[in-house]
């Protein structure tokens, strides 16, 4: 155990109680919570900011709405609803279209009206949320993904995760939903998440499935190496962006590629798990110090960007 | 954020947490461990006679100088009777009088006394002016003729009353000694023999009475020599002849007669118990240091009245539990149910103990998430549902309580000290974390939660843990300064280091 402390510290990776002490704890105001925990306050910020997002259709907020739930929904053939405070991807249910009267959802169930007015309860009850507090439920645009992601997605939304340390990218990896995520993303729920070249957002020879290392996707057999991530520098602006608006130091920025919108900013996360340095293959410690000695030199989100590239690039 | 004020301020409450505690324990003599040199007894002395319808006179001799124990506390219980004290240069006596008694009559003399460890020997009076014996004849001749030898013998008192003990301990008796003592004399009667032969060669000594404290229903009297040697009194043990007796021994009175005398009654029987105090151990030690140092006993919980003793014997282990607590979560990285829940649960464990707290609580954990799955099944709203589990979790401790007490297992009742409201957060948390990550981590956080709260336990109910914080409520400054430190801990956690295990591999 030791010997693997060592290894590890000599690696540079982030342990949690780091990460808490000298990273949220120090870089992250608690007044600033809010901003992310609840996903309305951070679509509202990044809409001012003009980061695009998906886009959002309504908001049930008492249990008496729900009513108009019908008529809310009509407009849309396809959406998502999620409650705003949720953690984890929990509670989310995306609806593909419909038969009959019934909704299908992407993974082929149908559920009735009365099952999707139960779900929305459940949010506004606060079963998902951060703490049990009483909750809102948000609907909202069904992202269509660009077509990259075809081969290597198991029923669900892959998105990209990266972390923003002071507003400069240090880390990134592609997140892919697998049979035993259930279709969520979340690496904890079993999740693959492939490391990616922050200079070029091509995938990295390593991936990360339930704490094993992949070189092909689990449920489709697909090779996950050299697949490159298109508008990827949009992406990487997106992400180092979020750090002004959101003023968040150490900051998890989830984007979701749609196939006609682009990158589109789904949530920030004030946590981000430590997983990412499994599937990139490295730590966080080596890059977060050089951000901390370079960080005052680096003006505008530009200079932060080719900061990134420069030096977290994958020298192969 | 400055780490070098963190380490400053946990420097400081270690300094002063230590330095009281090392204070209190060098120089107040407070003990570190428990009942390490706290002895108090319990000596009760029942007298029960006959009376015979006339004027009844009782003096029995208490307790004066008895170094090295001192009597703190004492009370006579009697029905109807007058009880006057008096005391004569060594003894202290009381006297129960009343006019007239019919029937079977029964005092009792209680003392309370403490073992006080002084060096120096509390002031002994000065000798009685000698009383030549009233021996005559032959008995006079052979008197002196022992006398004569054991001088002959000696070079100095000590020598010459382990000689004289020689003598009258010998299994085949010198003809002198046999002349002067019956054959199957009692100890005392030997002892008093000692004293008459010391006189005549004008030494001063007496007998000393005392009590054998040991843990037995009835204390044995027990008698020895106490020689003046010209500065001070010197004990003797008349079985061995040697100097000094066992620390045990409790002088009571000095002198030839007897404890209990008796006037206007007959079939006189005395009996003498002593026990040991144990729940007091502690408190011993400040009654005996107020005995020595009456004015350092400042600070101590042991000044609160009894009752608020125990709450706070039992508050002092809850910051204990959430050091361990702090430890077993950010360094070894053990997940569990709330925060501070393990903590609650082994605060339970006290009454029902590891094993029957173990099972009483898997238990109406278990009993309560079947009910909360099939809640769930009613889709009910949340404050409702977690209203109905809390209702539940009640309605089964009674059920527990009745089913365990009918079973004859008593330590079911203690599972109305479980927190039932932290056993109501439990099982909701435990059913979402079910739903939402499957059974196998809720187990896994359920036993982490258990696991914590045995470790806790084994820890916050060790005798001596108890002592120390309870006697030492400082070292809770030390603990603060603990968990300070490890709230800036950054390394790994024990269980967190596995998952990351897989870098490691691939790197190498």
């Amino acid at each position: 155990m030791w010997n693997l402390a060592r290894q590890l510290a000599a690696l540079g990776v982030l342990g949690i109680n780091r990460r808490n002490a000298d990273f949220t704890l120090a870089h992250n105001p608690r007044r600033l919570y809010p901003l992310v925990d609840n996903k309305l306050q951070t679509k509202s910020i990044a809409a001012q900011a003009g980061i695009p997002i998906p886009e959002l259709y309504g908001v049930i907020e008492t249990e008496y709405q729900v009513r108009h739930l019908p008529e809310l929904l009509s407009k849309h053939p396809d959406f998502v609803i999620k409650p705003a405070r949720g953690s984890g991807g929990d509670g989310i249910l995306v609806i593909a279209g419909r038969a009959h009267d019934r909704y299908r959802t992407v993974s082929g169930y149908t559920i009735t009206q009365d099952e999707l007015a139960h779900q929305v309860f459940d949010i506004l009850s606060g079963l998902y949320s951060l703490g049990g507090l009483s909750d809102q439920a948000m609907i909202e645009y069904r992202v269509q993904f660009d077509p990259i992601f075809e081969p290597i997605t198991y029923h669900g939304a892959p998105d990209i995760r990266i972390i923003v340390y002071l507003g400069v990218p240090v880390m990134a990896m592609l997140r892919l939903p697998t049979r035993a995520s259930n279709g969520k993303a979340n690496l904890h729920q079993g999740a693959l998440g492939v490391g990616l070249d922050l200079a070029t957002g091509a995938t990295l020879a390593t991936a990360v499935c339930r704490q094993e290392i992949l070189m092909e996707h689990p449920d489709t057999g697909d090779s996950l190496d050299g697949l490159e991530i298109p508008h990827w520098e949009d992406l990487l602006r997106l992400a180092a962006r979020c750090y002004e608006v959101s003023g968040l130091g150490y900051l998890g920025v989830d984007i979701v590629l749609d196939r006609f919108k682009g990158p589109l900013l789904l949530e920030l996360n004030a946590r981000p798990g430590l997983a990412i340095q499994i599937a990139n293959g490295a730590g966080l410690l080596p890059r977060v110090r050089l951000v901390d000695e370079c960080h005052q030199a680096l003006d505008g989100v530009e200079a932060r960007l080719a900061f990134a590239r420069e030096h977290f690039a994958v020298s192969s | 954020m400055n780490k070098l004020h963190l380490y400053l301020l946990a420097l400081g409450l270690t300094a002063v947490g230590l330095a009281l505690f090392v204070y209190k324990a060098l120089v107040l003599n407070f003990p570190l461990v428990p009942g390490e040199v706290s002895e108090i007894w319990k000596v009760e002395t029942k007298i029960t006679f006959a009376a015979l319808n006339e004027p009844i006179k009782v003096s029995v001799y208490l307790p004066r100088y008895t170094a090295p124990y001192v009597v703190t506390d004492e009370a006579f219980v009697s029905r109807g009777y007058g009880i006057s004290t008096t005391t004569d240069e060594v003894n202290r006596q009381a006297v129960w009088t009343i006019r007239k008694a019919r029937g079977q009559q029964t005092l009792y003399y209680q003392a309370e006394v403490r073992r006080v460890d002084q060096k120096e020997p509390l002031t002994a009076p000065q000798p009685p002016k000698i009383e030549k014996p009233r021996w005559e004849g032959a008995d006079l001749a052979a008197a002196e003729s022992l006398v004569a030898e054991i001088r002959r013998k000696s070079a100095d008192t000590e020598s010459l009353v382990a000689n004289l003990f020689r003598l009258l301990n010998l299994p085949q008796a010198d003809h002198n000694v046999q002349a002067l003592l019956a054959r199957q004399a009692s100890e005392s009667a030997k002892v008093d023999l000692a004293t008459q032969l010391l006189a005549l060669a004008d030494i001063p000594a007496w007998v000393v009475h005392g009590v054998h404290l040991k843990e037995d229903k009835e204390a044995a009297l027990v008698h020895w020599l106490e020689v003046f040697d010209g500065k001070q009194w010197r004990a003797f043990n008349p079985a061995t002849g040697g100097p000094g007796v066992p620390k045990d021994f409790l002088p009571w009175w000095r002198g030839p007669y007897p404890l209990v005398q008796l006037k206007g009654g007959e079939r006189l029987h005395v009996v003498l118990s002593a026990t040991r105090n144990l729940e007091e151990a502690i408190e011993s030690a400040v009654v005996r240091g107020r005995l020595t140092k009456p004015f350092l006993q400042k600070f101590s919980l042991l000044s609160l009245p009894v009752l608020s003793q125990k709450v706070y014997r039992v508050l002092l282990m809850v910051p204990v539990g959430a050091f361990l607590l702090v430890i077993l979560r950010n360094v070894i990285g053990l997940s569990t149910f709330g925060t501070f829940m393990p903590v609650l649960i082994a605060l339970a464990f006290r009454e029902t103990h590891l094993l029957g707290g173990v099972i009483l609580f898997s238990l109406m954990v278990g009993l309560g998430l079947i009910v909360r799955f099939y809640l769930d099944y009613l889709k009910l709203l949340l404050v409702p549902r977690l209203a109905a589990v809390l209702i539940v979790v009640v309605i089964l401790m009674v059920l527990v309580s009745m089913v365990t007490h009918k079973l004859g297992w008593e330590t079911g009742l203690s599972v109305a000290l479980f927190p039932m409201v932290i056993m109501t957060m439990t099982i909701e948390r435990m059913t979402i974390v079910w739903e939402e990550r499957g059974p196998a981590e809720a187990l896994k956080q359920g036993v982490g939660s258990l696991l914590a709260a045995a470790l806790i336990y084994l820890v916050i109910h060790n005798r001596h843990v108890q002592h120390l914080v309870f006697l030492f409520p400082e070292l809770l400054l030390v603990l603060l300064a603990g968990t300070v430190l490890l709230g800036r801990y950054c390394g790994y956690r024990l269980l967190e280091m596995p998952r990351f295990r897989a870098l490691v591999k691939g790197k190498s």
